[in-house]
């Protein structure tokens, strides 16, 4: 058993007592990221990022602090659901429509402990997939050529963009701004800047770290000087909080199909956690039918798209680690963090440095055990960090976010970079331009460029060596569906508005 | 409709001067068959014809603000220029108070809690920084302390 031997190797790094430590610091911080509304996972990773990198931590160190991070905003963003009915983060979005109304009728603590359980069912499940998955895919992407990869980019783009707008204009511009940008610096071929207008800061490029953060936090601070931070006081009582195992008994089959369905759409590229939750959510509810009661606070429609987007969380780092593609946007962040420590994605990680890809499958594990645990005792401290008023929260955010870009290179000009970044951030949001296709375009344009050039190169300028493999034609329909698809679908599938993540 | 339109001819224009300088990049004796110049123009001609569409097919407008958050947002934004250019030489606390303090009442326009705030986090971030991370900032510019 190839797979238990790896675990063990994997534990074996996980759970030493300084990395377990990291696990749980992580759990707790993203615990609170998630809930906070306003701080998503994306942004609460991006902020962090910079910092873990000036603490100096080691590359698995650090991989397990910022997944423990990232899961535990997973958690997080169902307390402010089902409390304030605001989505602490994007994938939360589809909690609040029952967890809300069974807060209303004072069953608050239920509610949360029921999140809480259907989150590690589908984390968990999620993580058990991934373990099987991703070695499967790792050989297959051995197959995959220069040309293999530009199709395989192409998809990526395509489907989040079909994905995470409701025009495919506006997603199209979004992933040329981020490719656009990728492009400055000096090229990696020649060794000719590009498109730096001659000025010497940019000869470096444009660090992704400055445009995510500027892009998700400060972006997010103009945000709530236009809502004056309204809306945030929580309306309903907390009691005594236990556990109702009647409820989690009656929702085993939902969780377990929830999660099924959350870690398929996590794997698609481009999708991400918000679809995992909402076609959860979507598929229970027509199961269950017009007495199913759902939007009325029913325990299965609270635990359909928590179980849903905790998995679609576990199943985005399955295209993430084996391919180097991001499945959604905070997988996009993970992979910025994963290019800072000098890691490269995709099939030789698996057999290369198997060190840093099975000790972050065991701490994914540890951290959801930490989760559970930390999320049912523990859930009226995470309620407490709720009361923290806007008007505290986001001007810390700002100057954390400033530290963490100054701390990266000392100067200005990132800096100015970053708040270029959140005014470009806040106009895309606000004409419904989705912004993680930017971030993609930043992280991934080098790669795509590369993959481009070098297949070029093997085939003497050739360009029907793009579609010479199987592989590569079937990406190709795929990206072109993606795109084109959801053009058709739109009027069956109506999506709750602003899904970004 | 006119945000969309007035966006589309922004993109189509950046995109344009974005393909004209992509011919202006210098190739080197070291080339590909494909060279430096052609992928940034393929993006630009993808993002001007996605402007076209923009501006032929608009969504409806979204909800701008009033012409007073406007405002308060330039404000935020002139604080947060100012703040980047003054974090080196003024060291960490002084600009931290004054831009976080600024912040908190553009979300909340109430003078003494903003002051609070700005203050508060001044200091508890750099306490935090300084000796819970270990990061090498700087409190005071090196001239006051002589």
């Amino acid at each position: 058993m190839d797979i238990l031997a790896n675990l063990a190797l994997g534990f074996s790094i996980a759970l030493s007592p300084y990395t377990l430590m990291l696990a749980i610091i992580g759990c707790f911080m993203g615990t609170i990221i998630g809930a906070l509304p306003g701080l998503g996972p994306s942004n609460g990773v991006a902020i962090l990022i910079p910092l873990t990198f000036t603490l100096g931590l080691d590359a698995t160190s650090a991989l397990v602090l910022m997944t423990a991070v990232y899961y535990g905003a997973m958690y997080g963003g169902r307390i402010s659901s089902i409390l304030l009915n605001i989505p602490g983060d994007e994938p939360a979005l589809m909690t609040t429509l029952d967890g809300y109304p069974m807060a209303t009728q004072g069953r608050a603590g239920d509610a949360l402990v029921l999140s809480g359980v259907a989150s590690f069912v589908g984390a968990f499940l999620a993580t058990v997939g991934l373990m099987l998955l991703a070695p499967m895919l790792a050989r297959v992407a051995y197959l995959f050529g220069p040309a293999e990869y530009f199709a395989l980019y192409l998809l990526a783009f395509c489907t989040l963009g079909g994905m995470a707008s409701n025009n495919q204009a506006k997603s199209a511009i979004a992933s040329c701004i981020g490719l656009g940008i990728a492009m400055v610096g000096v090229d990696n071929s020649s060794g000719m800047p590009r498109l730096t207008g001659g000025n010497l800061h940019l000869m470096d490029g444009i660090d992704f770290l400055v445009a995510i953060v500027g892009l998700f936090a400060i972006a997010e601070v103009f945000f709530f000087i236009e809502s004056h931070g309204k809306g945030s006081s929580i309306g309903v009582k907390l009691g005594k909080v236990t556990i109702p195992w009647k409820d989690i008994a009656s929702t085993k089959w939902t969780m377990l199909r929830a999660s099924l369905v959350g870690f398929v759409a996590g794997i698609l590229p481009g999708a991400g956690a918000s679809l995992g939750s909402f076609l959860a959510y979507m598929s229970e509810k027509s199961i269950a039918g017009d007495k199913g009661g759902f939007g009325t606070g029913v325990p299965k429609g609270i635990a359909a798209p928590e179980a849903g987007n905790n998995a679609a969380a576990g199943g985005a780092l399955v295209p993430m680690l084996t391919l180097g593609v991001p499945g959604s946007g905070t997988t996009a962040v993970l992979l910025a963090l994963l290019m800072t420590l000098n890691i490269t994605p995709g099939p030789t990680l698996f057999t290369d440095r198997p060190e840093v890809v099975w000790g972050l499958i065991a701490s994914l594990l540890i951290a959801n055990v930490v989760l559970l645990l930390m999320n049912v005792p523990m859930v009226k401290i995470f309620v407490k960090v709720l009361m923290v008023p806007a008007w505290v929260l986001l001007p810390g955010v700002t100057m954390i976010s400033f530290v963490g870009i100054y701390s990266l290179s000392g100067s200005y000009f990132d800096l100015l970079l970053m708040v270029a970044f959140g005014v470009l951030g806040y106009v895309l949001r606000k004409l419904d331009i989705p912004t993680v296709p930017v971030i993609l375009g930043i992280l991934l344009g080098g790669n795509m460029e590369d993959a481009l050039r070098r297949a070029m190169v093997l085939s003497d300028g050739d360009a029907l060596y793009l579609w010479s493999t199987p592989i590569s034609i079937g990406l190709w329909i795929a990206a072109i569906a993606g795109f084109v698809a959801p053009m058709f679908l739109r009027g069956m599938l109506k999506k709750p508005q602003a899904v970004t993540d | 409709m006119a945000s969309d339109r007035i966006f589309g001819l922004v993109i189509l224009f950046v995109a344009l001067g974005y393909i004209a300088s992509a011919t202006q990049i210098q190739t080197s004796f070291l080339s590909d068959p494909v060279g430096p110049k052609a992928f940034p123009m393929l993006i630009g001609a993808v993002a001007a014809i996605s402007a076209l569409v923009l501006i032929f097919k608009p969504d409806p407008d979204p909800n701008w603000p009033g012409i007073r958050t406007f405002g308060a947002i330039l404000i935020a934004v002139i604080v947060l220029v100012g703040y980047a250019y003054m974090l080196k030489p003024m060291g960490f606390i002084i600009p931290t108070v004054f831009a976080a303090g600024i912040l908190s009442y553009q979300i909340s326009p109430r003078a003494i809690p903003a002051a609070i705030t700005g203050a508060g986090l001044s200091v508890g971030l750099f306490l935090l920084f300084k000796f819970a991370l270990g990061l090498g900032l700087v409190a005071f510019p090196k001239g006051l302390l002589g």
